[in-house]
């Protein structure tokens, strides 16, 4: 017995019941777009809103950290080697958080191929003066090139073009929290005094938001240059290297080696942000769920319209086998009939997911928080599409397996007798 | 010498070739009560043999037909079907029997109405999956011209009338070549007419074609037409 023949006879079957058929058929359709659709919106908002966080957090960061040495001098001493040590609090010496041979290791990580890009970063503690009031402040001295490739700097800059910084001495690009505390326009100069006490005249060039409100009140960024000459340094000195990498599962392990290799300080991503990891695994898992869910319904659906078939169609299953289909060619036909009621109720529903998806795509969605999108975000990612259908598919197998076994068992003789 | 041997016997096997016996079968009905159906029941069918049974209603004559076309499997005795014995058989064996070697046609014509004439002609064909579909196509089309009824082969099943979907059954019965035909009251549902073409076709077959048929009826007439009749009574055969 062919495969196609087998396809034949179940559409022949099918045609026979075409309001049924389409109503399964419809029925697993929904459940897939709905799957689809859901999976996307889900899958998008998470990566808008990770990427708030993750998308400006380098995988890993090397700086130098502030803390008494390890290796304390009682500790170098022999003689007190079995002795209890009763120092404590020991503070550290005065460090300097500047990090040593920035050049050697830049070089050595632009090298490195499993690092997609370096930016350094510098910050400086300043006051921003309002009148004569002043506001707690950071500057971070970036070099925007470098940002705007690895952190998406762009993205979150406003009313302004972030190149302004390095192409204009002594330019701010100000948090949106302070720009407006401080009713900065673009072409103003503020006024920010630093830790030691100079002030220093800035001409605003645009505004950033970060989306997280508390940070916009403080943060701002300067170039690298400006950023050294408001902390009084020469132009090699950086406190901190961004690094980010291609494969960020391997920020752990990387990170202990580069701290090796340079004697530096390193954290990684998934230290420094554990918890944004969890939050979307959790919603991944409630969304998968409601969708695998929907399927479901839809696989009792179907496998309550094979039985009313399997019913109705008794003296043709009896005729079949009077005439020598085996239980078994039986059995296939109606998971024939299952799986393309299935197949075609998935390919429907994918298409029909694909369209739900563009409208959520159109719905305006305007939010302080993110300043880039205007609608909302969808991931229109094609392994929802597979995973759907192949759900769509198993789902149906199985909803037709059970009745194609009781088609499978029907007794000519009795059907055939009954008459 | 050694082929003029050989050919005598094959002229021999033509002559008197066994198609099916049956050997001392027992059938009971063990719902509510045990009922003996069929007691020790034997005979043989020979190659290009027209038989009749014939019988009273409740003479067990269907259960031996069913028990017969291998679809009742639940008996005793021996059953053999072109030298096979059919006790042991898997379902699916039985089945390749019954597509290959039976060919069977009901009292009530059992056409799917799904399917138009030609691919219900077709389908023990298909299941075979001996020879390509065009050639079998070809076939069921030859076998319905001579049945007189190629006219209705692109027609649905259900579009036909009775006597028509009887001689469809027969073509679908005979797609596949089968040693031996079965029928379970081919006439009974028809008028003397269709039951007059019916019986011409059964003769043509087999004195044209050398097929077998064994043919359940109560109709007497019928069965006096036959080469053979088996009269059953109470599960016995009489004569």
């Amino acid at each position: 017995m062919k495969v196609k023949h087998i396809f034949e006879i179940a559409k022949a079957l099918l045609l026979a019941r075409s309001k049924q058929t389409l109503v399964a058929a419809i029925g697993v359709a929904f459940s897939v777009a709905f799957f689809v659709s859901l999976l996307g919106f889900m899958e998008g908002l998470n990566t808008l809103l990770d990427g708030l966080v993750l998308n400006r957090t380098p995988h890993i960061r090397l700086y130098n950290d502030i803390r008494p040495s390890d290796n304390q001098p009682i500790a170098l001493d022999s003689t007190f080697k079995n002795y209890h040590h009763f120092i404590h609090s020991i503070k550290p010496a005065n460090a300097r958080k500047e990090i040593y041979q920035v050049e050697t290791i830049f070089k050595r990580l632009k090298n490195d191929s499993r690092v997609i890009g370096v930016a350094p970063k510098l910050s400086a503690q300043v006051f921003y003066n309002l009148g004569n009031i002043e506001l707690n402040g950071v500057v971070n001295g970036v070099e925007v090139g470098q940002e705007s490739k690895l952190f998406k700097f762009q993205d979150y800059v406003f009313g302004g073009n972030a190149f302004d910084l390095e192409n204009r001495s002594n330019s701010i690009i100000l948090g949106q929290g302070i720009a407006d505390k401080m009713q900065a326009k673009k072409g103003d100069l503020i006024q920010v005094t630093t830790i030691y006490g100079e002030q220093f005249s800035l001409k605003v060039v645009g505004f950033f938001q970060s989306g997280l409100v508390e940070l916009d009140k403080v943060q701002s960024y300067v170039s690298l240059a400006t950023c050294q000459k408001l902390l009084g340094e020469s132009s090699n000195y950086m406190t901190d290297i961004q690094i980010k990498l291609y494969d960020m599962d391997k920020a752990p392990e990387l990170a202990k080696e580069y701290a090796a290799l340079f004697k530096i300080d390193a954290e990684d991503i998934q230290t420094a942000n554990a918890q944004f990891e969890t939050g979307s695994s959790a919603r991944t898992i409630i969304s998968f769920s409601v969708g695998i869910v929907l399927l479901i319904v839809a696989g009792f659906g179907i496998y309550n319209i094979l039985n009313m078939m399997i019913y109705e169609k008794m003296d043709t299953i009896a005729i079949l086998k009077a005439t020598g289909f085996s239980g078994a060619d039986v059995k296939k036909i109606f998971i024939a009939i299952s799986l393309s009621i299935g197949l075609g109720g998935a390919l429907l529903g994918a298409l029909l997911g694909l369209l739900f998806s563009v409208a959520i795509d159109h719905i305006p969605f305007n939010s302080a928080a993110v300043p880039m999108v205007d609608t909302y975000p969808v991931d229109y990612g094609i392994q929802y599409y597979a995973i759907a259908v192949i759900f769509a598919v198993a789902t149906t197998y199985f909803a037709g397996w059970f009745p194609s076994r009781k088609a499978s068992v029907v007794d000519p003789v009795e059907i055939i007798r009954g008459k | 010498m050694l082929l003029i041997q050989w050919k005598s016997l094959e002229g021999n096997k033509m002559e008197k070739q066994i198609v099916l016996e049956a050997k001392s079968i027992y059938k009971s009905f063990h719902d509510p009560v045990k009922i003996d159906v069929l007691k020790d029941l034997s005979f043989t069918i020979n190659r290009g043999e027209f038989v009749a049974i014939t019988g009273r209603s409740g003479c067990g004559k269907s259960t031996l037909l069913y028990i017969l076309s291998t679809m009742d499997s639940d008996y005793e005795g021996e059953l053999w079907i072109d030298h096979e014995l059919m006790a042991g058989k898997t379902e699916a064996e039985l089945a390749r029997v019954r597509n290959e070697k039976i060919g069977f046609i009901f009292q009530f014509h059992y056409l799917l109405n799904e399917f138009s004439v030609l691919k219900n002609v077709m389908l023990p064909g298909l299941k075979a999956n001996k020879l390509s579909e065009q050639e079998l196509e070809h076939n069921a089309y030859e076998l319905l011209k001579k049945l007189g009824i190629e006219k209705l082969a692109m027609k649905m099943a259900y579009q036909v009338s009775g006597g028509e979907k009887q001689r469809i059954a027969i073509a679908r019965a005979m797609i596949n070549d089968p040693l031996i035909l079965m029928c379970d009251e081919p006439t009974g549902n028809l008028d003397s007419k269709n039951t007059e073409i019916v019986f011409d076709i059964f003769s043509e077959l087999v004195n044209t074609f050398n097929k077998t048929l064994l043919v359940v009826t109560h109709d007497q007439n019928f069965a006096d037409n036959t080469q053979r009749n088996i009269i059953m009574e109470d599960g016995r055969i009489i004569s």
